[in-house]
């Protein structure tokens, strides 16, 4: 009861801060309402029991990539002009999109109907790996936290290929905006003189 | 930078806390939530608070940028090296059984260095990337 309570709370302030993102302009408040939406979305996933991805979320999210849009928006400008200015008022039809968004909804909440009971026992995720990760991760690995022993050592070696991925950001990262940009060379006297003659 | 008093009093209390919490999530991720990864990003959390603070050029002389990037390097060797290190003792790429002197205790050695491993990795690119970023806009 009190899980479903939190869940609706915490949904309706997901639509409130992406509808307060949307209407803003200010480029350093959108930030901040990002990093909220990352908060939010963890204590979700911690309603739904699931810690390790909560524990991620909390902390690239809302930590690591609300410091690195900030050190991006220093380099730019603070406030974007509005979107809805840019189009001619004649050409703006509200209820087109309205129309578009109404149907594609409807069909998604269509499609939910299908799909089984969060955490039902005979969901297609609960009958296929998860039985035998669960049943054999302690006589195997020895490690009680069943997402580590599968992380590190089942899918040992997907788990490689995320670390080469992050490590082959950085590089790239490097490559591209990394190294000191060379002064711009410092004007002589005499070549200032020789531009202006 | 203008000198505060509060932030600098407040920080230097908190990095130390963050980064004994990172410790904590990278070698007690087999038990609880958290893992390599997690801690990688709150160590490399830390620094950056460090960097916010106390400037930039502060922060570059602690962990100097080519140390960064040997140690996102040395994480994947790390990690690459434990799999070779399974291979050579006559195991499949990363089969940690034959670490230890029986499973479990391989199992154990095995995971406890590929995440130290990815938490290497992870801490170094992050503080990469907060650098590169943060870097441009300073001259």
């Amino acid at each position: 009861m009190i899980d479903i309570v939190i869940n609706i709370t915490l949904l309706a302030f997901l639509a409130i801060t992406s509808v307060a993102i949307l209407r803003m302009t200010n480029l350093f408040a959108i930030v901040m309402l990002f990093g909220i939406f990352s908060l939010l979305s963890a204590g979700l996933f911690v309603v739904m029991d699931a810690p390790d991805v909560a524990f991620t979320e909390a902390a690239v999210g809302a930590g690591i990539s609300t410091v690195l849009m900030l050190a991006t928006l220093a380099l730019v400008k603070r406030r974007q002009k509005p979107y809805y200015d840019e189009a001619p008022h004649d050409a703006h039809r509200p209820w087109l999109p309205m129309i578009v968004v109404a149907v594609t909804g409807s069909a998604l909440v269509y499609g939910t109907w299908d799909i089984p009971a969060f955490g039902a026992p005979d969901a297609p995720a609960q009958t296929h790996v998860a039985r035998y990760y669960i049943e054999n991760a302690m006589p195997d690995t020895g490690v009680p936290n069943i997402v580590t022993a599968v992380l590190a050592s089942y899918r040992g070696f997907d788990t490689l290929g995320e670390v080469t991925v992050i490590f082959t950001a950085a590089v790239a990262v490097l490559l591209l905006i990394g190294g000191r940009r060379p002064k711009p060379p410092v004007k002589t006297k005499d070549e200032g003189k020789q531009d202006e003659a | 930078m203008r000198p505060n008093l509060i932030l600098h009093v407040v920080a230097k209390f908190v990095i130390p806390l963050i980064i004994l919490f990172a410790l904590y999530v990278q070698f007690h991720g087999d038990f609880g939530p958290g893992g390599g990864f997690q801690a990688g990003v709150i160590f490399s959390a830390a620094f950056i608070l460090y960097a916010l603070v106390f400037g930039l050029d502060t922060a570059e002389k602690i962990i100097p940028p080519h140390w960064l990037r040997i140690l996102a390097a040395l994480g994947v060797v790390i990690y690459a090296g434990v799999g070779m290190e399974s291979l050579l003792l006559g195991g499949n790429y990363l089969d940690y059984t034959l670490l230890g002197s029986n499973q479990i205790a391989g199992q154990h050695l095995g995971i406890l260095l590929v995440e130290l491993g990815v938490g290497i990795t992870v801490a170094a690119a992050m503080l990469i990337l907060f650098f590169a970023f943060a870097g441009r806009g300073r001259d």
